[in-house]
């Protein structure tokens, strides 16, 4: 009941802000945050109240499976188990940042803005949990048209064709997930007579490889573009940059998140076979999608356009983990999933915060800020040395795991992948060397961080730093979840329990 | 005919009654609230008996007519949707044409003639509908005269009306020239004992695709739709899009499914062209459209294609799926053009895309209430749209049509982007100018009802379907 709660809260919430934004903005922000800020609670309390790792028999920390449609075997299924658990507390984390951003940003129709927002992290977090298809569809539509208005209202000077180009592009590939989701219930429906969208009822679904590699198919179709790999990735760009600093902060936090998401719990889990079969080329893309993102990143002058391809590449190492189909690989996606949404949302904060000071987002065009921003210039270096993998922040380890896990799986790729960390080393100095060093030739008005930024910048911070050095309690969040997933895929060689999640108890 | 058929006709006689009790009823005083509640109520008490008694006194009436689930489910909507026009019609007439009262006479004729065609089994009640229908539009769409589009609509309408009707003519008196029958059934048995099909029925069934083609609109004969769309006033419009439409619909999938039309491949095949032409034609010419009367004109025009996929799927699930979907798309353009009605003055309707720029920040209600049927046409979740999109999807999967299938899903994409447009000027920052004078409140109060109830009813069905899809389910 607590799962629909916390949507149920999300949803409730934007209507109500919406509403009282007529009368007062800034009552409308606080029920915003009340609202995340009560979900964050309860889920908090979940992952305190249960200790995922020492049950391995008993994977579903919540469960709720309530009749919808019955006529068609459609259920409000949501379930929770350690890998949901850790997306909806980087939904909630990440939702509360959210709204303290858009706070000073965001002056124009308040309400409906907040209102869009809270049900974006409602589709969102509605992904994370679902046990149903119709309902992930249904979730996963949800979260599409609240950010359509995000970007197209408050966006940039080019919101129009960014906002058009992220709906359609999603829609389109949304439509091919809806057919093979009924392809699927159809194959299930004529061969047990039972017809229904429920996850667990059609796990087991027998099939033609034929059959079962053009199904995967409608499904890799939406959550690659989602996530996304290149050659789907055009619309990231676009969208990352004309969106608010909101928008982006979600659209790279949590929205990438359910396209990876979707592939350990869907794509792979209800498609083995076929998943292994396009494993190689899964990692191939992956890491086409690494070099490629990082040398695009390299090439941008645009800030927030630089990050959004640092995305396409660090999104490349979990498509690389994912069809390595290890064990380890896939702590290291988990893991890579939550340290990417933290520093890459976190470089969008910084973003957006020069961007509200000088009105550009030109890198050329700033230089030499260190002097009159300390704070704000340390805070980046952090996130700057995480993007680039150093050890002792989040996104090394999770890096680290990937390439690990999928060495066994393709040598070849995982060293061409390794030396995507050397060109991401390359392009995250820049940022660092263009907008902080340098010669400050400029007049701008330039104050540091205030304390709001601070309020959610600081936690971030220190959210990577402890991801870096304590990864065992996410590692063992995920065990149970990442290793059912991984049990699927017998026909590939799977190595020992991973270094880490045996040794790693020491580490706590 | 007995006491029974008599009962079971009862429907059809009030509507006419109706209609005769408006004539006597102006012929006596101009009254543009009476006649009004006049039409209101025997549309309501012609509801109500058809739900408390044709409901379970299905019954054939021979050799014309057939009161069974299917057409008791079809007469009632199309009631209902004859109800909200009328409802809509009111605020929009009373500030425009000083003769409006004719209007309630014509437009439940037209609601008589398409619950004829929805229950007939016959050529002969097949054309004595569809003529019903056809003769009332042409003076409906050029109903506000002095309006210069509106009479050039008329004109377009009956001439290509009539001209579908001789060609609907014509292919009947093909086949009951080659098979001797002119009822559903003994076509089906002539088709059933006769392996080899003779060109003559060949071009008799062409004949009458064609002129049944002109009334769906659907590509090549769809030329027609945008402009009667324009010209014709929103609330006549909203009437073509739903009640014609989906009357011709109901018959084309009795007619079928009695001669088991889904055996005769070239049919089939023709069909599957039609629908295909109508989806991608109807959704590229609308994204190119500024006029939101034509482009919605277009839409409905892609939506009839997408109501073919679930009508060549045939089979219950289609036949389900086409029921749902009609029910979806008459809630969603009734929204549409009751909206668009509103927001009409005297001069000219709401149709340009400029005058909806800023509306949500002028009249948001409303601008909500329109986007969300916008939404509910490009089929997005938690609205009826989506749910009908959905079920016509399910009846292409099930039957394996997936060439049609991935038409409908490329199309919806494209849909999309045009609809959304709508929506983003909606939420443009822009100031329109135009206002329009205010008439007494007790109007607007109806029209917001109306809206609302359409708006309650589109969320509720995308949100919560079960009922609905029992409903549909059990009168099948």
């Amino acid at each position: 009941m607590i799962l629909l709660w916390m949507i149920f809260i999300l949803m409730a919430g934007g209507i109500l802000a919406g509403i009282v934004a007529a009368w007062s903005t800034v009552a409308c922000r606080v029920i915003a945050l009340v609202s995340i800020t009560l979900d964050m609670v309860l889920i908090t309390g979940v992952w305190m109240g249960q200790d995922v790792s020492t049950a391995p028999g008993t994977t579903w920390i919540a469960d709720l499976n309530l009749p919808w449609i019955p006529s068609f075997g459609i259920s409000f299924h949501l379930a929770l188990d350690g890998l949901s658990l850790l997306m909806l507390a980087l939904t909630f984390f990440l939702g509360i940042f959210a709204v303290l951003l858009s706070w000073k940003e965001i002056q124009y129709r308040t309400g409906f803005f907040h209102f869009n927002l809270l049900w974006v992290l409602a589709g969102i977090a509605g992904v994370f949990v679902t046990m149903d298809l119709f309902l992930l569809y249904f979730f996963w539509e949800v979260m599409l048209i609240p950010m359509y208005f995000l970007i197209g209202i408050w966006g940039h000077a080019n919101r129009q064709y960014a906002a058009y180009k992220f709906f359609i592009f999603t829609q389109a590939s949304g439509l091919l997930m809806l057919l093979a989701i009924l392809g699927l219930y159809f194959v299930h429906g004529n061969q047990t007579s039972v017809y229904t969208f429920d996850y667990f009822s059609l796990l087991e679904t027998p099939m033609s490889p034929d059959v079962a590699r053009w199904l995967m198919l409608g499904f890799l179709a939406a959550f690659l573009v989602k996530l996304p790999v290149v050659p789907f990735h055009t619309w990231l760009p676009d969208a990352h940059s004309e969106a608010p600093t909101a928008g982006s902060f979600i659209l790279a936090g949590l929205m990438l998140k359910t396209g990876a998401y979707g592939l350990i719990r869907f794509a792979l889990p209800l498609f083995p076979e076929s998943a292994v079969e396009f494993g190689p080329w899964g990692m191939l893309l992956g890491t086409v999608g690494i070099i490629y993102g990082a040398v695009q990143a390299f090439s941008q002058t645009d800030l927030k356009r630089l990050v959004a391809y640092t995305s396409v590449s660090h999104m490349g190492f979990v498509m690389l983990g994912v069809f390595a189909f290890t064990e380890m690989a896939l702590q290291g996606v988990v893991m890579q999933m939550i340290t990417h949404a933290i520093s890459t949302g976190a470089l969008f904060v910084l973003a957006g915060a020069l961007y509200e000071r000088i009105h550009t987002r030109d890198i050329l065009q700033m230089g030499g800020f260190w002097k009159r921003t300390p704070f704000m210039a340390t805070v980046s270096l952090i996130f700057v040395m995480a993007s680039l993998g150093l050890p002792g922040l989040g996104n090394f380890i999770a890096e680290f795991l990937t390439l690990m896990g999928s060495w066994s799986a393709s040598p070849v790729l995982t060293a061409i992948a390794t030396a995507g960390l050397v060109a991401a080393t390359a392009y995250s100095l820049r940022i660092m060397q263009k907008i902080f060093l340098g010669k400050d030739a400029h007049t701008h008005v330039l104050p540091d961080l205030s304390l709001r930024e601070k309020l959610v910048l600081v936690p971030m911070a220190i959210a990577i730093i402890v991801l870096g050095l304590f990864p065992q309690r996410i590692i063992d969040t995920a065990q149970t979840t990442v290793e059912k997933s991984d049990n699927n895929h017998t026909t590939t060689p799977v190595p020992a329990r991973g270094m880490l999640s045996v040794k790693g108890g020491n580490h706590e | 005919m007995n006491k029974t058929d008599l009962l079971s006709l009862i429907p059809l006689w009030i509507l006419s009654s109706a209609a005769i009790l408006n004539f006597f009823s102006i012929s006596i005083r101009r009254n543009h609230k009476v006649i009004f509640i006049i039409t209101l109520v025997s549309l309501l008490v012609d509801f109500i008996f058809l739900t408390s008694y044709s409901f379970h006194h299905q019954q054939a009436i021979e050799p014309l007519l057939v009161i069974d689930g299917f057409g008791v489910f079809n007469i009632g909507l199309i009631l209902l949707t004859t109800l909200l026009v009328v409802m809509m019609s009111y605020a929009y007439f009373e500030q425009r044409e000083e003769r409006k009262e004719e209007y309630y006479i014509l437009i439940i004729l037209a609601a008589l003639g398409s619950c004829i065609l929805v229950i007939s089994k016959h050529f002969a009640s097949l054309f004595l509908g569809l003529e019903i229908l056809s003769v009332s539009l042409y003076a409906l769409i050029a109903y506000l005269r002095k309006r210069e589009r509106s009479d050039e609509a008329g004109i377009k309408y009956l001439i290509l009306a009539a001209f579908s009707s001789a060609f609907l003519l014509f292919g009947m008196a093909l086949l009951y020239a080659a098979t001797g029958t002119m009822s559903f059934q003994g076509l089906a048995d002539w088709l059933a004992s006769n392996r080899e099909v003779s060109p003559l029925v060949w071009c008799g069934f062409g004949m009458f695709t064609v002129g049944v083609g002109f009334k769906l609109g659907v590509v090549p004969f769809h030329m027609w739709t945008p402009d009667v769309y324009e010209g014709a006033p929103a609330p006549v419009t909203a009437f073509i899009a739903t009640v014609s439409k989906g009357g011709m619909i109901a018959l084309l999938v009795r007619f079928f499914t009695m001669v088991q039309g889904h055996q005769l491949t070239l049919l089939v095949t023709v069909f599957t062209v039609l629908a295909v032409a109508s989806m991608f034609v109807g959704n590229f010419l609308a994204l190119r459209q500024s006029n939101v009367k034509r482009l919605l004109a277009y839409s409905s025009i892609a939506h009839v294609g997408y109501l073919l996929v679930a009508f060549l799927a045939g089979g219950e699930l289609g036949t389900q799926a086409i029921s749902f979907y009609l029910v979806a798309y008459f809630i969603t353009t009734l929204g549409a053009f009751g909206i668009m009605a509103t927001l009409s003055d005297k001069e000219r309707d709401a149709e340009e895309l400029e005058d909806y720029r800023g509306l949500l920040w002028r009249r948001p209600l409303t601008a909500i209430i329109f986007s969300a049927m916008l939404l509910s046409l490009a089929g997005i979740p938690m609205t009826a749209g989506f749910i009908g999109k959905f079920y016509v999807i399910a009846a292409g999967v099930r039957t394996s049509h997936w060439f049609l299938v991935f038409a409908l899903a490329i199309n919806s994409v494209i849909g999309l982007y045009y609809y959304i447009r709508i929506i983003a000027v909606m939420f443009d920052q822009g100031q329109s100018v135009r206002t329009s004078e205010a008439l007494h409140p007790l109007v607007y109060i109806m029209s917001s009802f109306t809206m609302a109830l359409l708006g309650l009813m589109l969320i509720w069905l995308g949100v919560h379907p079960e009922e609905m899809l029992t409903l549909i389910r059990n009168t099948l």
